[in-house]
């Protein structure tokens, strides 16, 4: 018996009271709140999946997600009037979860984002009525083949797919953790959290099925390369600094820790696992930016996808990826930042002049919005490289303000269609504005606001990060922003003359006349716009007071 | 608080964009008067800011100043200065006019879509260039008139691309192709020159702090700023490349033919008589004022473009086939005397340069205007299309001989004035450059006595043979503008009064003297 009980001690020992070693984690979940209640909306519209009849299945999901992300939105403002985003910002959920000012600011623009993002995918009245049965741009059944019978049956039965909206929830719940996290985990979750379900997503298109999942495959796959890099470069990061927190690791980074986690002796503080760590786990956030040299999926993506999705994905995506970017290379690896800045610079240029020279032959609307969307990236990308309080904020605007339009411009697109669907073509956008003067004219504003033309939020939020650019001494990096901006400025021209200056084609598209909704979501976008480039001054501060990390 | 009289000047255009746009597509007439109207209200405005701007008194006048984006350090600050005044005289004088000639220039050819409303697009359009160049008249913070030199170039855009002129040698498809290359090319040109300015805007931001004109001025003054002279010549540069592009001066000008020719007559005029002044005029106001060092540094260079300018707009001129061609590349030698006059760095330049740019406005106005309705009766533009008019519409080759000796610089006629005061002022500093832009008023007499010449002169061509003369409408356009020629050429002190104590300012930023003896400039 002795023997037995010396054997065990070798690789047991007693502990004094071993339940009480384990503490009960600490949550704070009114700090959690908005995460919290988006999460808890996605579970419920699951349920709702499963056990609501199928014909009121529409407006119970709306209503949940639409009563999520204001309730959620309602708990940001709260949050950051209580002083959140400012005094109180702290670190929550036992160190997972930065509950700060741009954290805040950006859940709060990611919430609004989703919101209007929302109605362009509860839109029913665009696609022509199947079978006595309105349709959104959904497929009818996913999970049948392109051109089978079984799709032609759930056609014919006028199936509608509301799956979208608890996936759209869970999209936006990782979006919402994803800028806040405090540690790399946490990160990696939220990266696959907003990831999974928009690969759903993008594969649901109800008009060229077989692009729509070509188009999710090709995100699918790279998405999964770029979360393989994020996260051996997690791995190798711990590896070097033995903690995944955010702070733990800057402390490593700035050599003011001493001790050294045991496990660890040999690893610990080698810079070479810093640095490869660090690149690809940047890497990976740069993919999600969709920055050059990891854009290809761009524009085939935001080409198959719905466009609702599109437009979704290609603002909330941006903020929460560019949230995340922010938080990884201001709070982990400040003092890495005379090497960072160099990579960064290169890859913010190569952004800017490739998105802007290749959007210029783009014959297709969708593809033309897509490299427009990587050319802002490397906009984006110079208000990141500043390193100064401004630069968190000018970032924090410009993606206020992107997003918006963004979602604004895929809307409109949404009403351009002919009998296949949308009319995605540039040449079929020809003398829209003799047409349908109202819409072409909203997307000439939508247009003039990505050339970052004066008195549109573009020119605010370009301004911006080119200042905060300029103060952090990349003055040249400001020179190639504005050249590039004049490369852009010719293919948005080019989409305008094409509209107003052209002559209408006999069989050209028309414009549908939509919902409520749709509609909703285009003048949201428009005074998003108007507000913000002539009456900048309120968002600015609010970007300016939340432009500051917990750490 | 004071009544907000140069907001209200530039918010009364804008008001009228918004109501004439608003306009019901049927009713198309309404949408004409309305403008006119509400361009009418303007001058009367534009007429209130001048008697109320007393030239002896401060720089800036009857300034507002009001909180905007303090993150950026922008106000909203208007002020004028005699420059200011008289251009924005120019402006809210021209409009009325340019309402009028084009009356029926955006009338719709086929009925599109119901809500496709081209004539109430037409003079929106107009009068919110007018708004905008009016705010950028007034700006005396650097931003805001950044925003409104930038924001302007749109509604001229849709003027230039979506309005031309009825008759087209090469037909409607081939006219709408033309056109909308001309529009784009304007806007290129213009937005990359806006660009580089952005950058140098966002550089002066960095080194000042602010965009107030009166502050930095202060700052320089105090030496609490102290720019270095690498950085100021590079701002300069980024400064003066925009307003370059935009005067144009040589070789940035080659958008100015292409939109000229495209566009309608009146939106001809819009763009050469008001909107590139903004141009010269912000050489004066924000390259002088913010850059003085740097401008005297880049005085030589800039003298020389000039001076090509000149003889090269000149020259090519004399070979055009194509009446509106013809105006555009005089005013592009035009455009060289008054920036030639700006960087003399003389009184009397500097004077004749303002002076210039009213005088170019209302010579360039009739001139360009009266070819408008001669190309409209005709269908033509081509000069060789043309021969005899003189005797079959002796009223309108009377007019068009008029504007022609304007623009030649005939005595007795305002641009004499102008013209030999900034040869005079050049002169007295530059000798060889003066001499050389003096060829530039020869090449002046040939290609417009040619141009009159080839066609109204001669036996009638058999096309020209029905050709009514001007009617009531065309000659309530063109005679004011001709009898204001005629009294400025003969009695310009109105104008110079205005200008010169404005000119003295400017002179004193750069902090030149002119060379002695001391010429008083023409009172």
């Amino acid at each position: 018996m002795s023997t037995a009980a010396a054997v065990h001690s070798l690789w047991t020992t007693a502990a004094a009271d071993p339940i009480s070693k384990i503490d009960a984690p600490k949550i704070e979940y009114g700090q959690l709140a908005p995460t919290l209640i988006v999460v808890g909306a996605a579970v419920v519209g699951i349920l709702v999946e499963a056990f609501v009849p199928r014909k009121s299945r529409y407006y119970a999901q709306m209503f949940v997600s639409v009563v999520a992300f204001a309730a959620a939105f309602a708990a940001v403002v709260a949050l950051a009037a209580n002083g959140y985003a400012t005094t109180k910002a702290g670190i929550a959920a036992m160190g997972a979860i930065a509950v700060d000012g741009p954290a805040l600011f950006l859940q709060g623009t990611i919430l609004l984002t989703a919101l209007v993002g929302l109605f362009t995918f509860a839109e029913r009245r665009l696609d022509p009525e199947a079978h006595g049965n309105r349709v959104d741009s959904f497929a009818a059944q996913a999970a049948s083949v392109p051109g089978s019978d079984s799709e032609k049956r759930a056609v014919k039965a006028g199936f509608t797919t509301t799956e979208v909206f608890p996936l759209l929830l869970f999209a936006v719940a990782g979006m919402l953790v994803f800028p806040a996290a405090n540690d790399l985990l946490t990160l990696f979750v939220a990266l696959e959290v907003l990831s999974l379900p928009l690969y759903l997503l993008c594969a649901l298109a109800r008009r060229k099925r077989l692009m729509s999942q070509e188009a999710a495959v090709k995100y699918f796959l790279l998405g999964a390369f770029a979360s393989a890099f994020t996260l051996f470069g997690i791995a190798l990061l711990y590896g070097y600094a033995g903690s995944m927190s955010y702070a733990a690791i800057a402390q490593v980074v700035d050599g003011t820790v001493p001790e050294v986690t045991p496990a660890l002796a040999d690893t610990m503080g080698n810079d070479a696992l810093l640095l490869i760590g660090a690149a690809l786990l940047v890497m990976g956030l740069l993919f999600k930016v969709g920055a050059v040299p990891f854009h290809m999926w761009t524009p085939d993506v935001y080409q198959g996808a719905p466009t609702p999705v599109t437009g979704f994905m290609a603002a909330a995506t941006k903020v929460a990826a560019f949230g995340a970017l922010l938080r990884i290379l201001y709070v982990v690896l400040p003092g890495l930042r005379w090497d960072w800045r160099p990579v960064m610079w290169a890859v913010a240029i190569v952004t800017m002049v490739v998105g802007a020279i290749v959007a210029i032959t783009q014959t297709d609307i969708k593809r033309l919005l897509a490299y427009s969307a990587i050319s802002h990236a490397g906009f984006i990308l110079a208000g990141v490289i500043a390193a100064t309080p401004s630069g968190i904020s000018s970032v924090l605007f410009y993606l206020a303000a992107y997003s918006f339009v963004t979602i604004g411009a895929f809307a409109v697109v949404t009403l351009v269609r002919d009998a296949g669907g949308e009319a995605t073509h540039l040449s079929k956008w020809a003398g829209l504005g003799r047409r349908s003067p109202l819409v072409a004219a909203v997307f000439a504003v939508f247009l003039l606001a990505f050339a970052g033309i004066p008195l549109t939020s573009g020119f605010a939020g370009k301004f911006a990060v080119f200042k905060a650019a300029a103060e952090g001494g990349a003055v040249p990096l400001v020179v190639v922003g504005v050249i590039a901006s004049a490369i852009a400025a010719f293919f948005y021209i080019r989409v305008i003359v094409l509209m107003f200056f052209s002559e209408p084609r006999p069989e050209g598209p028309t414009v549908a006349v939509p919902s409520p909704l749709t509609m909703t979501a285009i003048g949201v976008g428009v005074a998003v716009t108007v507000v913000l480039g002539v009456a900048p001054q309120y968002f600015l501060e609010l970007a300016g007071d939340a432009g500051v990390f917990v750490r | 608080m004071s009544f907000p009289l140069l907001t209200a000047t530039a918010a009364l255009p804008a008001i009228g964009a918004i109501a004439t746009a608003a306009v019901p597509a049927a009713r198309r007439t309404a949408a004409k008067w309305l403008a006119l109207l509400f361009s009418l209200a303007t001058l009367a405005l534009a007429i209130t800011v001048l008697v109320r701007f007393d030239p002896d008194g401060d720089r800036y006048q009857l300034t507002e100043s009001h909180a905007w984006i303090a993150d950026f350090g922008v106000r909203y600050e208007l002020g004028v200065d005699g420059i200011a005044v008289a251009l924005i005289a120019l402006t809210a004088l021209l409009i009325p006019f340019i309402v009028l000639a084009g009356w029926h220039d955006a009338d719709p050819l086929e009925t599109g879509s119901r809500r496709w409303r081209p004539t109430q697009g037409f003079f929106a359009l107009i009068l919110a260039v007018e708004a905008m160049v009016i705010l950028s008249f007034e700006a005396t913070d650097v931003f805001l008139f950044y925003i409104f030199f930038e924001a302007m170039l749109i509604p001229l855009y849709f003027l230039i691309g979506g309005f031309g002129d009825r008759a087209h040698e090469h037909g409607e498809e081939k006219a709408a192709t033309q056109r909308s290359y001309a529009a784009v090319k304007f806007l290129l040109y213009n937005l990359a020159g806006g660009l580089i300015m952005l950058a140098a805007v966002i550089g002066l931001y960095v080194v000042a702090g602010n965009f107030s004109l009166t502050e930095i001025a202060e700052a320089r003054a105090s030496g609490e700023l102290d720019m270095a002279t690498s950085t100021e010549r590079w701002l300069f540069l980024g400064f003066f490349f925009a307003f370059a592009v935009k005067a144009p001066l040589w070789p940035l000008h080659t958008w100015l033919p292409n939109a000229m020719q495209e566009s309608t007559a009146p939106v001809a005029v819009l763009i050469t008589a008001v909107v590139d002044k903004v141009g010269t005029f912000a050489m004066l106001r924000f390259c002088l004022g913010l850059f003085p060092e740097a401008s005297k540094w880049a005085t030589p260079a800039i003298l020389v473009l000039a001076v090509i300018s000149i003889i090269y707009g000149a020259l090519l001129a004399v070979g055009q086939r194509d009446i509106k061609r013809l105006i555009a590349y005089a005013s592009i030698s035009h455009f060289g005397f008054i920036i030639m006059g700006i960087f003399a760095m003389t009184s009397q330049g500097q004077s004749g340069a303002t002076l210039y740019m009213v005088n170019h406005g209302i010579s360039t106005a009739v001139l360009m205007l009266i070819a408008g309705f001669l190309i409209s009766r005709r269908g033509s533009r081509l000069i060789a299309d043309f021969g005899g008019v003189q005797k079959v519409a002796p009223v309108l080759a009377g007019t068009f001989l008029i504007g022609g000796l304007a623009t030649l610089s005939l005595p007795g006629l305002a641009p004499f004035v102008s013209e030999f005061l900034v040869l005079v002022g050049t002169f007295t500093r530059y000798p060889v450059i003066g001499i050389i832009a003096t060829f530039g008023i020869v090449l002046a007499a040939l290609y417009t006595l040619v141009l009159y010449q080839r066609t109204m002169t001669g036996p009638v061509k058999p096309e020209v043979a029905a050709m009514p003369d001007l009617r009531v409408r065309e000659i309530a356009v063109v005679a004011p503008l001709v009898v204001l020629l005629v009294f400025l050429g003969v009695y310009p002190k109105p104008v110079t009064d205005v200008v010169n104590p404005a000119v003295k300012h400017t002179m004193s930023d750069v902090e030149k003297k002119d060379p002695q003896p001391e010429v008083e400039a023409a009172k």
